[in-house]
Parts: C-alpha cells; sequence; structure tokens
C-alpha cells in the first residue's frame, strides 16, 4: 500500500557558512511524497547552496536532512541513488553523442544492462529527442541539452528529481513543453519534484512553494493560500506626485501604499469597488492606473518590500539575450 | 564495492571511446612524434657524427615513444579541468559511486590512450631499422603502461589542484618540458653533465622510464631495471595517492 501521506524530504535547521559567508541559515521544511515543491528566491539567496546539500554534494554545516529516509550526510550513497538530478548549469558530455550520454549515466547509476537500452529508448521519447539521440551533444540547441539533461536525470527511475532552475534561458514555448513533462512525469511516474526557480509563473505550476530570501525561507505554502494572504486585489497607478498621491491615499482609506519604481501599489479588499472611489478621492492627478488579482511577485514584495527580480536585472537580460541572438545570427 | 568498479570501467570506457572518436587528434598527436624522430633524429644525427648518423634516430627513438605515452597521458588526465568547466564533472561527482574510482577509471583511461599512441610509434620500428622479439615487444607494453599509468596519475594530481587553463600551461612550462628534456630521451645525461644538472636527471621519474624503455628495446642500461621499475611504479603510486585525497576532499 503506498502511503500517499509520508514525507520524502525532512530538512531540519539546515545550513551552509562557506568560510564565515552564510548562505543558507538553518531552514526547515519536509516535502511529501509525489508533491511539486518549488524554491523561489532572487539571485543569491541559496537555492542552488540548498539543493547541492539535499544532493550529498556539499556538505551542511549545520542541521541535518534525510532524501527518501537517508541522511545526506552519513548515508551519502543511498542519497545518490534515489536522487535525480539537472543542474542550474550544463553538465553533459559534448563530444559524447546523446545516446552515449544516457548509456554512461546508466551504467554509473547500475541501471542493469538489459533494461537501459529501453528506458533509454523510453526517456529519449519522452523529450523528444529521439530523432537526433545519434548525434554529438556539441551540436544540440540550448533548450535540447535542457531536455536531454532532464531525460538523464529520469533514467535510472529516481525516487526524487531535484531540478535547479529547469528552464532558465529558454523561450517560452521550451519552457511550457518542459513543464509539460514534469507534470507528466508526475502523474504517470509518481515521483517527487524539488525544483528552483526564479520566474514567478512557473512557481504558479508547484503544489507548495518555499520563498527564500538570504539564506532563511519567509514563506511556505501554496501559492493560492500564499496569494491569498495579500489580502485582496492590487492596485497599481501613478500620477504626477506620488509623493503627495501616497499621503492622500493613507490620509483618506488608511490603507498601506508602497512606492517601487515610480509606481505606487496598494493592496485593497474588492478592488474593483475601490478604484473609482480612489479616483475622485484623490486630488492629485492619476496618470495611469492597473487592477490586478495577486501574483506571487506581491507576495514576494509583501514579504520583503522588494521585487524578486530588480527591473535593472531584467533589462540586462533583455539586453544580453538580444546581444547573443545578434551574434548567433552573425556567425 | 560493484559500484566502484563500474565506476572505473565506465569512466575508462569514456577516455577510450573519446580517443576513438577524435581522428583529427589521433592523426596530429601521431604525426607529431614521427616528425620529432624524423625531423629532429635525422637533422641531428649530422652532428653526432661517430659511428654513422642511424645511431642516433635509434637512440632517440625509445625517447620519442616516451614523450608520445607522457604528453598523452598528461594531457588526457588534464582534461579534467575540461570537465570542470564543462560541467561534466559535477555528473560524475554527484554519481552514487566512490570518488577513488572515478581517478582510478580516469587514471587508467587516459593510460590506455597514451598506450595507443606509443604504439603508433612503436609501429614505425622497421623504419628506423630496428625489430623487437615477442618478448621485447611485451615487456615494451608493459612499461609503456607503467609510464603511461604513474603520468596520468600525476596529470590528475595536476588537475585536481589546478582551476584554470593558464595555470596548466605554467605546470607545462615549469615541470613538463624539463622532466622530458631531462630524462635522457633526447641526449644521453650519463656523462659530462654538470653535478646540478645530474641531480636532476637523477630525481627525474621520467629518466628511469626512458632508461626501461631503450634499454628493453635497443640495450645500453644506465639503471637496472628493476630499479627502473621500482621508480615509475612507485612515484605512479605516490601520487595517485595524493590525487585520490584531494578529489575525495574537494568539494
Ligand atoms: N562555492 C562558493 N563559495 C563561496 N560562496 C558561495 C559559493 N557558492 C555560492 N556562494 C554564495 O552563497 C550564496 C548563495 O548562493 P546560491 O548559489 O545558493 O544562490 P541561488 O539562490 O542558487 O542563486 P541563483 O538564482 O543566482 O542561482 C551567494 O551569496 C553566493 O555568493
Ligand atoms: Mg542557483
Amino acid at each position: 500500500m503506498r502511503r500517499e501521506l509520508k514525507t520524502i524530504i525532512e530538512v531540519e535547521k539546515l545550513a551552509k557558512d562557506y568560510n564565515g559567508l552564510a548562505a543558507v541559515k538553518g531552514v526547515s521544511f519536509e516535502v511529501g511524497h509525489g508533491e511539486i515543491f518549488g524554491f523561489l528566491g532572487p539571485n543569491g539567496a541559496g537555492k542552488t547552496t540548498t539543493i547541492n546539500m539535499l544532493c550529498t554534494l556539499l556538505r551542511p554545516t549545520g542541521g541535518r536532512a534525510s532524501v527518501n529516509g537517508f541522511d545526506v550526510a552519513k548515508n551519502r550513497l543511498a542519497v545518490r541513488k534515489s536522487i535525480g538530478l539537472v543542474f542550474q548549469d550544463p553538465s553533459l558530455d559534448e563530444r559524447l553523442t546523446a545516446v552515449e550520454n544516457l548509456r554512461f549515466h546508466g551504467m554509473i547509476y547500475g541501471v542493469p544492462r538489459l533494461e537501459r537500452g529501453q528506458r533509454i529508448k523510453e526517456v529519449l521519447d519522452l523529450v523528444e529527442l529521439s530523432g537526433r539521440q545519434e548525434d554529438l551533444v556539441r551540436t544540440f540547441s540550448g533548450g535540447m541539452k535542457r531536455r536531454l539533461e532532464i531525460a538523464r536525470g529520469l533514467l535510472h527511475r529516481p525516487k526524487v528529481l531535484f531540478l535547479d532552475e529547469p528552464t532558465l534561458g529558454l523561450d517560452p514555448q521550451t519552457r511550457h513543453h518542459i513543464w509539460e513533462y514534469i507534470n507528466q512525469l508526475r502523474s504517470d511516474e509518481g515521483i517527487t519534484i524539488f525544483l528552483t526557480t526564479h520566474y514567478m509563473d512557473e512557481a504558479e505550476h508547484c503544489v507548495r512553494i518555499a520563498i527564500i530570501d538570504h539564506g532563511e525561507l519567509i514563506a511556505i505554502d501554496t501559492p493560492q493560500r500564499l496569494k491569498e494572504e495579500v489580502g485582496g486585489d492590487v492596485i497599481v497607478l501613478s500620477t504626477e506626485d506620488n509623493k503627495r498621491a501616497a499621503r492622500e491615499i493613507v490620509e483618506k482609506f488608511n490603507v498601506e501604499v508602497k512606492e517601487l519604481n515610480g509606481e505606487l501599489s496598494l493592496q485593497v479588499k474588492s478592488g474593483d469597488h475601490f478604484m473609482p472611489k480612489l479616483i475622485k478621492a484623490l486630488e492629485t492627478r492619476v496618470t495611469s492606473i492597473s487592477l490586478r488579482r495577486p501574483t506571487l511577485e506581491d507576495v514576494f514584495l509583501n514579504l520583503t518590500g522588494r521585487k524578486i527580480r530588480d527591473e535593472k536585472v531584467e533589462g540586462w537580460d533583455q539586453l544580453r539575450s538580444r546581444v547573443r541572438s545578434q551574434r548567433r545570427r552573425a556567425r | 564495492m560493484k559500484s566502484a568498479l563500474v565506476g572505473i570501467y565506465t569512466l575508462w570506457l569514456r577516455d577510450v571511446t573519446r580517443f576513438i572518436r577524435d581522428k583529427p587528434r589521433i592523426i596530429s598527436s601521431s604525426v607529431q612524434p614521427l616528425l620529432w624522430l624524423f625531423v629532429l633524429g635525422l637533422g641531428l644525427s649530422t652532428a653526432f657524427v661517430r659511428g654513422g648518423g642511424s645511431d642516433y634516430l635509434r637512440f632517440i627513438y625509445p625517447g620519442i615513444i616516451a614523450m608520445s605515452v607522457l604528453f598523452t597521458s598528461i594531457f588526457s588526465a588534464v582534461s579534467i579541468i575540461w570537465d570542470r568547466e564543462f560541467g561534466f564533472l559535477k555528473e560524475v561527482l554527484a554519481a552514487p559511486i566512490p570518488r577513488w574510482s572515478v581517478a582510478i577509471g580516469r587514471a587508467l583511461g587516459g593510460s590506455t590512450v597514451a598506450v595507443m599512441q606509443g604504439t603508433i610509434v612503436l609501429l614505425f620500428a622497421p623504419v628506423v631499422g630496428l625489430s623487437f622479439t615477442a618478448a621485447q615487444l611485451l615487456l615494451a607494453f608493459l612499461l609503456m603502461f607503467m609510464i603511461a599509468f604513474s603520468m596520468t596519475s600525476f596529470g590528475i594530481l595536476i588537475a585536481v589542484r589546478m582551476h584554470t587553463h593558464e595555470g596548466f600551461q605554467v605546470v607545462v612550462n615549469f615541470i613538463l618540458l624539463p622532466m622530458f628534456f631531462l630524462s635522457g630521451a633526447m641526449f644521453p645525461t650519463q656523462k659530462g653533465l654538470p653535478v646540478w644538472m645530474h641531480v636532476l636527471v637523477s630525481i627525474d621519474p621520467l629518466s628511469y622510464g626512458v632508461d626501461a624503455l631503450r634499454q628493453t628495446l635497443i640495450g645500453n642500461p644506465i639503471y637496472p631495471i628493476w630499479l627502473d621499475i621500482l621508480v615509475v611504479v612507485c612515484f605512479g603510486a605516490i601520487v595517485l595517492a595524493i590525487g585520490v585525497w584531494y578529489f575525495e576532499r574537494n568539494e
């Protein structure tokens, strides 16, 4: 009988100190069987460090954790056998073919020879790479490499699949595709998925998410409940004089106002009724206004007073990808 | 234990697969020792006029085999740096196999590739006017393997400590080339050298490897063969042990 409620990952006050730099500061959480569990946090929050400790690649400097019932510090080989891994950075042998990469993996993970060929075929079909299986990985696109890595992580039928930013740098279509595999995996193979991301929309796919910032867990719940905690709808407006408008709103409506990147945002119950009242009451001229349901971005903003991805960083990312595509075209 | 053996075999297989696949590398690394042998050998043999020109060519022939083995070994081992850079090392280090089996698998893979390279040079024996008995050949293979294994292990030790290619270049210039030139591969090192150089020659483990190959293939021993083998094997064992120790330790 399968015990659905049993936890498969247990983490207690887990900490990692890199020579004085506390990257993870004592986090505790549990992940249930068959869950899709997401770690959401900005750059440098400690997501990769946590994953690396759970995967036995890094030794914790404090606390304890177990995966599939095995302690990550004391029973490293058993943990390794129970998990599949997709690293944040590429980790394929580009001078081998797709099949050779998978065969290599199957061998070191002890997949029996008889089963290996069949299993390789299955995972290649899953990520739709069967047509390219004999090609050198060097000739693959970034998205294809990512898919191959996911296939490889699944090859030995792990109990838990760790995905560190599985869709980083991929186009929306490929990202969507990868999410299809992840959902399919969960329903077909019943495996537990632990992933990290800093894409808000991706975190929405998870059953539960933990929000991590500066090495500390600041919230952990279903995306739905986290958003409900924000309290009602979000109104974002810009005015001719934000400072004055903010003062006015606080005086007249007694709601908290945040100013960020030249915009004011406030959270209210039933925003559709509130918005007309607001525009009417304000003496400062409103130049634009919008209303939306709260997102995880708002949850993060609420908890930390910051956006998870700085606008500047966003701009830089776009610039980078534009430069990259131009270079590619030039070649 | 089974997972360790599987690890060793898998990493060995990877090195060999990659070598066989890489035709340009096979060709260029075969042509290079032949260039050394014939261009340098024939060119310099006019300078060593005593007893006819082909003497020098024969003299350096075992040295060129050792050179081929040495450089292939070191470069195979150092591909660990590439693996680290391309991330593949993480896949290996996260696998459920002991780390020492990774190091040994790589050492064996690198040595196998190096022995194949040495064999290519060995095939040119008739051109130099040499022919060997089966016993000579067998011993030569064993020696090539011992040299290869100990030099690959040395390369692994370097690669584990070294995180950049610039650093590796320094090692090539300050360790590898002196080791090669002092080994007696290219010129005789028993007589007429300054004392300090003679000391360096005697502590160069490759001197013993070259001497072993040379006395097996053309005679003229400097040291007894058992000493040669002892030095090469001990050197290999020590550097491998240190390399594995670092490998186990680093995160
Ligand atoms: N090997 C290391 N040595 C020293 N400090 C490190 C090391 N790896 C990570 N750090 C530091 O630990 C902190 C957490 O890093 P980590 O890679 O876990 O962040 P992350 O949440 O995965 O970020 P990202 O979204 O950018 O991948 C950062 O401040 C980082 O600089
Ligand atoms: Mg990370």
